[in-house]
C-alpha cells in the first residue's frame, strides 16, 4: 500500500479514498453528517412545501431564526419556572417540549405572514421572503441584547439503540447514521420519505402540483387556489420550525445573533439542487454538508501518512486559512452544483406569480 | 405648484406612510421593552428614545428629560448640530452606494442581495492597495486606494453575473454564497498572512496617506463629495444612454429586449459588475476611513442598501434620500443607547418594519383611497418571475 500512496499527487487522492472509507465505517461521520444536513433538509422541505404550489420562499432563513429564538426563549422559561424536571424519552425535559412546540408555532407564524403578503396582498414574493429575513434578523438581534438571557434549558439528548445493532456487519454504519442522533435529526429521514410519498401520491400532493403548475387549470377543476397556496405554506413553516428548534435545542444549547449563517439559502440551493423533489433535496443537503462533516473529522484527527503531514504543515502555518477552509466548504459546493446543475432542473412553471382569479382584478 | 405637490404625493406617499407606520410599531415596541430596561411601562420612552435619535443625528434637541419628568425645551447647539450632521453625512455616503448597488440590479430584473460580500471584498482590496502605496503622495495614493476597492467589488459581482448569464444559477443563491464565501476567505486572509504585529486584534497594515480625506468638519469626507457625483452619473446612466435604455427594457421585459436585439447576457454580467463596483466602493470608503482592515469587519451596509433601494423605489434621487434617513438613524442610534437604554439594533427592526409596510403597499394604498403609484419598481417582478429558471 504504501508504494501507491507514494504516487505524487494520486498518492494524495488514494489516501483520502482510504481515510473516507475508514470514516465511514468506523467513526461517527455518517451520523455527524445528517446532524449537519438537518437544518439544510428541513428547510429544503419547507422549501419544497412552498415552491411547488407555486410561492417561492428566501424567507425560510428567517423563519428559521426566529423558530430558534421563540424556542430558545420558551425553553429557558419554562426550565427556570420548573427546575430539576425528569427528562423522558430522548432527553426531553417539559422545557424542552414547550421550547419546541412554540419554536413550530413561531416558524408557522412567520410563513403565515409569508403568505399573507405573497397570496393575499399579492406582493413580490422575493421581496416579501427579503422582509422576513431582514425583520427575523433585526427583531431577534434586538431582544437577545435587551433581555440577555442567561440560564439554558440544556439540549435534547441522543438515542442509544442497542450496542449489537450499532456493531452489525456491513450495516452498522447505517444504524448509527440514523439513530444516534437527536429526536429532530433522527424524524428527518421519516419526514422526507412522508412527504415524497405524500407530494407524488395522494390527492393533496396532486392539487400541490397542480396549482404550482397551472393554478388556472387548477381553479377551472375546482381547486381553491389561494387555499391549497396559503395551507402548504403555513405547513412549511412547522419543518422551518424545527430547523429552528435544531439550531438551539438540539445541536447548541444558547441563541446567537444570526446563528442560522445562510443555512436558510443553502437550503433553497438543496432544493433546486433536488429538483424540488424531498429525496433530492434531502441528498443535496447531505452532499452540501458532508464536507463540512468531514472538516470536522479531518481537524480532529488527521488522516495517517503524508497526507496527514502535508495538512497537519498547511495547518501549522496557516491556522486561520486552514480552520475557515474547511467553514467555508458547504457554501463553496453550493455555489458549484448550483452553477452546474441548475441547468438541467426546471421549477414549478407557476413559480413567483400571484395567482388572480379570471374576472377578479 | 399644486400639480408638483400632487406629483410628489403620489410618488413618496407609501414610503412616508410606511415610514411612519415603521416608527409607530416601533414605539410600541420599545414600550414593551421598557418593561426591561425600566422595570414598569414607560410611555414616554419612545419620545424620549426617538428624540435622543434625531439629537444624535441633527444636534437638534425639543426635550429636556429628568429622571421620568419630561418638559418640552427646543434647543440647539450650533458645533453638536455640525458635529451630527457632518456624522450623518458620514453615515450616508456607503449606504447611498449600497443602496445603488441593488437599485441599478433592479433596473435590469436582478436581485444583487451580495452587497455584504462585495463591501467587504472592496474593502479588503482598498486595503490592501492603500497600505502598499501608503508612502505614496496624498492624491495619488487614495485614488489608488479607491479604484482598488471599486475593482474588488466589480470582479465580486461579476462573478455572480457571469455564473447566471452562463449556467443559470439565480443570482439570489449565488450571491449569499459569495458572502459567506468572502467572510470566510478575507477572515483567513488577514489572521495568516496580512496581519501586522503590534496592535492586540488582528488586522492590516495602515493605510497612511491613502487614508480618506477629511474635507470638512470631524469626518466630512471626500467620499461624500464622490457619492454625490456618482448619484447624478447614475441618473445620467440609467435615464439618458442607450445602455440605460437597454438595462431598463431587460429588466421590464426579457423576452423583448431579446427580440429588439439586445443580448441578456452581456446586460447581465455587466449590471452585476456595476452593482459590485458600488458595494465594493462603499467598502472602500468605510475601510479607508477606518484607516485598516480589521480581521472581524461587521458591517450591515450591504444589506441595508436592500432597504435603501427598495424604500428609494429604485431611483438615484430616492435612493439618495432613503439613504439618508437610514443614515441618520444610524449616526443617531449610538446617543439613543446611551441615554435611553435602547439596544442599537432597534434602527434594524425599524428598517425591516418600513419594508413590511412597503411591501404590503396595496394594502397601505387601498386604505388611501387615491391614485398613489406603486412604489416596488415593476422590474422586480421579473425577479421573482425568472427565479429558479435557467434560460437566459
Amino acid at each position: 500500500m504504501d508504494a501507491v500512496f507514494g504516487i505524487p499527487v494520486l498518492g494524495f487522492v488514494l489516501q483520502f479514498l482510504a481515510y473516507l472509507i475508514d470514516a465511514i465505517f468506523t467513526t461517527n461521520l455518517p451520523a455527524q453528517t445528517l446532524q449537519l444536513a438537518t437544518p439544510i433538509a428541513l428547510g429544503a422541505l419547507c422549501g419544497v412545501m412552498n415552491e411547488r404550489s407555486g410561492i417561492v420562499n428566501i424567507g425560510i432563513e428567517g423563519m428559521m431564526l426566529t423558530s430558534a429564538f421563540v424556542g430558545f426563549m420558551a425553553a429557558v422559561v419554562v426550565s427556570d419556572a420548573m427546575p430539576g424536571a425528569e427528562s423522558g424519552i430522548f432527553g426531553f425535559t417539559p422545557a424542552l417540549a414547550v421550547g419546541l412546540l412554540a419554536a413550530i408555532g413561531a416558524g408557522m407564524l412567520v410563513s403565515l405572514l409569508h403568505a399573507w403578503l405573497s397570496i393575499t396582498v399579492r406582493a413580490d414574493q422575493i421581496i416579501s421572503g427579503t422582509v422576513i429575513n431582514i425583520i427575523a434578523l433585526g427583531l431577534t438581534g434586538y431582544l437577545n441584547r435587551l433581555i440577555k438571557p442567561s440560564g439554558s434549558a440544556g439540549t435534547l439528548d441522543q438515542l442509544n439503540p442497542p450496542a449489537q445493532l450499532l456493531d452489525l456487519p456491513v450495516v452498522g454504519w447505517i444504524v448509527r447514521m440514523f439513530l444516534t442522533s437527536g429526536p429532530i435529526t433522527t424524524s428527518v429521514i421519516f419526514l422526507v420519505i412522508i412527504l415524497q410519498v405524500m407530494l407524488f401520491r395522494s390527492r393533496w400532493g396532486l392539487r400541490t402540483r397542480a396549482v404550482g403548475e397551472h393554478p388556472r387549470a387548477a381553479d377551472t377543476v375546482g381547486i381553491d387556489v389561494v387555499r391549497v397556496r396559503y395551507r402548504n405554506v403555513v405547513i412549511g413553516g412547522i419543518f422551518a420550525g424545527l430547523a429552528g428548534a435544531w439550531l438551539t435545542l438540539e445541536f447548541n444549547a444558547s441563541f446567537q445573533n444570526g446563528m442560522t449563517a445562510n443555512r436558510g439559502f443553502i437550503a433553497l440551493a438543496a432544493v433546486i439542487f433536488g429538483r424540488w423533489t424531498p429525496i433530492g433535496a434531502f441528498g443535496g443537503a447531505l452532499l452540501f454538508m458532508v464536507w463540512e462533516a468531514l472538516g470536522i473529522a479531518i481537524r480532529s484527527n488527521p488522516p495517517p501518512g503524508d497526507l496527514g503531514v502535508f495538512l497537519s504543515g498547511i495547518q501549522a502555518s496557516y491556522p486561520s486559512i486552514y480552520n475557515n477552509f474547511f467553514g467555508s466548504l458547504p457554501y463553496l459546493l453550493t455555489l458549484i452544483v448550483l452553477a452546474g446543475v441548475v441547468g438541467r432542473s426546471i421549477p414549478p412553471a407557476a413559480i413567483g406569480r400571484p395567482y388572480v382569479k379570471e374576472g377578479a382584478s | 405648484m399644486r400639480a408638483a405637490v400632487a406629483r410628489f404625493w403620489a410618488l413618496a406617499a407609501v414610503p412616508i406612510i410606511s415610514i411612519v407606520l415603521a416608527l409607530l410599531l416601533g414605539s410600541v415596541l420599545i414600550i414593551a421593552s421598557s418593561l426591561v430596561t425600566d422595570k414598569s411601562l414607560n410611555l414616554l420612552l419612545p419620545i424620549v428614545a426617538y428624540e435622543n435619535l434625531l439629537q444624535g443625528a441633527t444636534g437638534l434637541s425639543f426635550l429636556d428629560v429628568v429622571g421620568r419628568t419630561v418638559t418640552i425645551n427646543f434647543s440647539i447647539d450650533p458645533d453638536q448640530a455640525a458635529r451630527a450632521l457632518t456624522s450623518t453625512m458620514a453615515a450616508t455616503s456607503p449606504l447611498v452606494l449600497s443602496g445603488l448597488a441593488v437599485g441599478i440590479g433592479f433596473k435590469a430584473g436582478l436581485f444583487n442581495i451580495g452587497g455584504t460580500g462585495q463591501v467587504l471584498v472592496g474593502g479588503f482590496m482598498a486595503a490592501l492597495a492603500g497600505a502598499a502605496v501608503a508612502q505614496q503622495p496624498a492624491p495619488v495614493a487614495v485614488a489608488i486606494a479607491i479604484l482598488a476597492g471599486a475593482l474588488g467589488g466589480a470582479l465580486y459581482g461579476f462573478i455572480p453575473g457571469a455564473l447566471k448569464a452562463f449556467t443559470g444559477a439565480h443570482e439570489v443563491v449565488s450571491t449569499i454564497m459569495l458572502n459567506s464565501l468572502a467572510a470566510f476567505a478575507i477572515v483567513g486572509l488577514v489572521n495568516d498572512i496580512f496581519k501586522i504585529t503590534g496592535p492586540s486584534f488582528a488586522r492590516t497594515a495602515d493605510v497612511g496617506n491613502a487614508a480618506m480625506p477629511i474635507l470638512f468638519g470631524r469626518n466630512g469626507n471626500l467620499g461624500i463629495l464622490i457619492t454625490l457625483v456618482l448619484v447624478v452619473l447614475t441618473w445620467v446612466l440609467i435615464y439618458r444612454t442607450p445602455l440605460g435604455f437597454e438595462i431598463r427594457t431587460v429588466g421590464a421585459n426579457p423576452s423583448a429586449a431579446r427580440y429588439a436585439g439586445m443580448s441578456p447576457r452581456r446586460l447581465i454580467i455587466l449590471v452585476m459588475s456595476l452593482c459590485g463596483m458600488f458595494a465594493g466602493l462603499a467598502g472602500a470608503f468605510e475601510i479607508l476611513s477606518l484607516g485598516y482592515y480589521p480581521a472581524i469587519f461587521g458591517t450591515g451596509i450591504g444589506f441595508a442598501g436592500i432597504t435603501v433601494a427598495l424604500l428609494g423605489r429604485a431611483h438615484p434621487v430616492g435612493i439618495l434620500l432613503a439613504a439618508l434617513l437610514l443614515g441618520a438613524m444610524r449616526a443617531g442610534a449610538p446617543a439613543m443607547q446611551i441615554t435611553a437604554k435602547i439596544p442599537i439594533e432597534i434602527i434594524d427592526v425599524i428598517q425591516g418594519l418600513i419594508l413590511l409596510f412597503l411591501a404590503a403597499e396595496s394594502v397601505i394604498r387601498h386604505l388611501l383611497r387615491s391614485r398613489t403609484e406603486r412604489v416596488t419598481p415593476g422590474e422586480i417582478g421579473t425577479v421573482s418571475r425568472t427565479y429558479g429558471e435557467t434560460t437566459v
